[in-house]
């Protein structure tokens, strides 16, 4: 492609209209700088009645605004809460709540068009070139730097005092450690309390929905019954933390289709006691059916098999579910005969 | 007595001796009616069971087997009891169409007198729930917030925590309970069909079931208030923070550009 192709409004030139220095193509800058495009006038900028029509709109976008935070103030105090309308496309929903929303959303929306309108069309919109400079100190600064810091070096005699070197090292070295071991007092160790939980020999299994004690007569085949251990109120002040643990979901499977001996053994007539709570990551599992005797965790699908000693049949968990042992009390009740074998929930680093 | 005795020849009193042999006769007929009554109403009851089983040789008996005693096909019937029948015919699952994972809701062929015969055919099979009376499932009297708390402990890992359902393993899967007629939804608790797991008066009292189903009504029916409109399938943060994502910032980018696309220079370029 040979310069006559170019057209002539697109070969450089030694000054752009404002007068500013352009950069000319020469041996070592083979592209010329073009410049900035030639400025353009908006209409505003020329046509006065336009700046006026402009102004007018900013204004009354800002009016706009006013008017809806007024509105949003007189909705609060005259809608009741509880009235209820229809909306299209929404559907039925609050007043209050549909006139406090749109009534905030104009009045905000309103401030920002008109800042975007009063800029692009008011606000001067002229192109400024300011040119950028070196970054790098001229030599004679960078001369005197240096000689003052060798001077420093050889004042504090460092490389030849070399046990206050050292011990200086040393000192800002262990100086972290004190930090460090203020870490320890962001919590108590745990100790072993994630291997106990509060069920124990002779505890009464409670029903969560009635509150009440359970005999087996109540636990019928393919049904499925949330316990608690007894004692445990919800008022209590640790009774979160508590039932997280100790949360247990009761099931009775035909003691025929009990695959494991261990399972049978620890249940009292098929009425099996299993841990609520996932050993992955420790949601609450209790998708239970019935038909397969298969427990499915919502949170990543782990799947476990209840007539098989909780054995995981599919997903990431790393464990079994543990089975709590149970049996009845000289007045019939379900009661626990020990506490979890094994730690309940997710795994943890000294779990084994 | 002389009196009465005197007027024994009177032409009335031919009518008289009538009428009182007509009233005894009617006394001593309503003394025995209740009895007659007795036995049409057992007539009727086996009259019912009669018919359920000719229903049930037409339209079961071939997965159930003859005297639902149950298949390779379909399991035993006996001790599933009449709200069994009642959940199952009358949401259209059974008859099935085909085996598969789980069987699906569908149109009701039957009418409701031909389900009840039929449940009073299964139910003279083997002791189970019996239908529930409306009084038990109906809405009214229903401890809402109580009913919130039992259904977030016993349904909610399953049907979502306003009832909306969810997915299971294989296929199987938890359908919403939008709309459910609250009978049905009782009779699920009672029976436990399919996968689901029962939930016996044993276990969950009448009342429990009442507060569940004042509950399911109050967050997901016909009658349900939405004070945030739009629930977006009510199926929770997920959906929400998409919607919030896709249409929220879409539309803030749609602006953001529009705002730069136009030129406010008077010479178009």
């Amino acid at each position: 492609m040979s310069s006559q192709d170019i057209p002539e409004k697109n070969l450089p030139t030694a000054q752009d209209e404002h007068g500013a220095a352009v950069a000319v193509a020469d041996e070592e800058n083979p592209f010329a700088d073009p410049g900035l495009p030639p400025h353009e006038h908006r209409i505003q900028d020329i046509d006065e009645r336009a700046a006026k029509r402009s102004e007018r709109t900013v204004a009354l976008l800002f009016t706009t605004s006013m008017l809806a935070t007024i509105g949003f103030i007189a909705s609060y105090v005259t809608i009741p809460i509880d009235q209820n309308i229809f909306v299209w496309p929404i559907g039925h929903i609050s007043a209050l709540n549909f006139a406090l929303g749109m009534t905030l959303g104009v009045a905000l929306f309103a401030i920002g068009a008109g800042a975007v309108h009063w800029a692009r069309t008011l606000m001067s919109d002229e192109e400024i070139v300011d040119e950028r400079h070196a970054i790098e100190a001229t030599p004679e600064v960078k001369a005197k730097v240096i000689a003052d810091f060798k001077q420093g070096a050889k004042e504090s005699a460092l490389g030849r005092r070399k046990l206050i070197r050292n011990t200086m090292f040393g000192a800002l070295a262990l100086f972290p450690l004190s930090g460090i071991v203020l870490l320890r007092d962001l919590g108590p160790l745990p100790g072993t309390k994630l291997r106990h939980t509060l069920w124990k020999p002779g505890k009464l299994l409670i029903n969560q929905n009635t509150h009440e004690p359970m005999r087996p007569s109540d636990i019928a085949v393919g049904s499925l019954t949330f316990a608690q251990p007894e004692g445990l109120e919800e008022h209590d002040h640790d009774f979160q933390k508590e039932i997280a643990k100790a949360a247990l979901m009761l099931v009775r499977i035909q003691p025929d289709n009990i695959k494991d001996k261990q399972t049978l053994e620890w249940s009292h007539e098929g009425i099996l006691a299993y841990s609520k709570i996932c050993t992955h990551v420790g949601c609450p599992i209790s998708l239970y059916e019935q038909q397969t005797h298969h427990v499915l965790c919502p949170c990543h699908q782990s799947t476990f098999d209840l007539a098989d000693g909780g054995k995981v049949i599919f997903g990431p968990a790393g464990h079994a579910l543990p089975q709590l042992r149970i049996g009845v009390n000289d007045e019939g009740y379900l009661e626990a005969l020990d506490d979890f074998e094994e730690p309940v929930g997710p795994a943890f680093w000294e779990r084994g | 007595m002389k009196k009465l005795s005197a007027r024994r020849r009177h032409p009335l009193a031919a009518v008289v001796v009538l009428l009182l042999a007509l009233a005894c006769t009617g006394g001593l007929y309503a003394v025995f009616a209740p009895a007659d009554k007795a036995q049409a109403e057992e007539t009727s009851q086996s009259l019912a069971i009669d018919e359920g089983k000719k229903l049930y040789s037409v339209g079961c008996a071939s997965c159930h087997g003859t005297g639902g005693q149950g298949t390779s096909d379909g399991p035993s019937l006996v001790g599933v009891g009449a709200a069994a029948v009642d959940f199952q015919v009358g949401t259209g699952r059974m008859p099935a169409q085909q085996p598969g994972a789980q069987v699906p809701k569908k149109k009701n062929i039957y009418t409701q007198a031909e389900i009840d015969q039929l449940a009073a055919y299964i139910a003279s099979l083997g002791a189970g729930p019996a239908i529930p009376t409306a009084e038990l499932y109906s809405p009214e009297g229903a401890d809402i917030a109580k009913g919130g708390e039992l259904f977030r402990t016993n349904c909610a890992q399953c049907h979502n925590f306003t009832g909306k359902g969810g997915a299971l393993t294989h296929g199987k899967y938890a359908p919403s309970l939008e709309d459910v007629d609250p009978k049905h939804i009782y009779e699920a608790m009672q029976t436990g069909p399919q996968n689901m797991p029962s939930f016996p008066d044993t276990t969950m009292s009448e009342q429990n079931k009442k507060d569940i189903i004042g509950y399911l009504h109050a967050v997901n029916s016909d009658d349900t208030v939405e004070p945030g409109g739009l629930n977006l399938g009510g199926l929770g943060p997920v959906t929400e923070g998409l919607f919030g994502w896709i249409f929220g910032l879409g539309a803030l980018v749609a602006v953001a550009i529009w705002v730069a696309a136009r030129t406010a220079k008077a010479k178009k370029s």
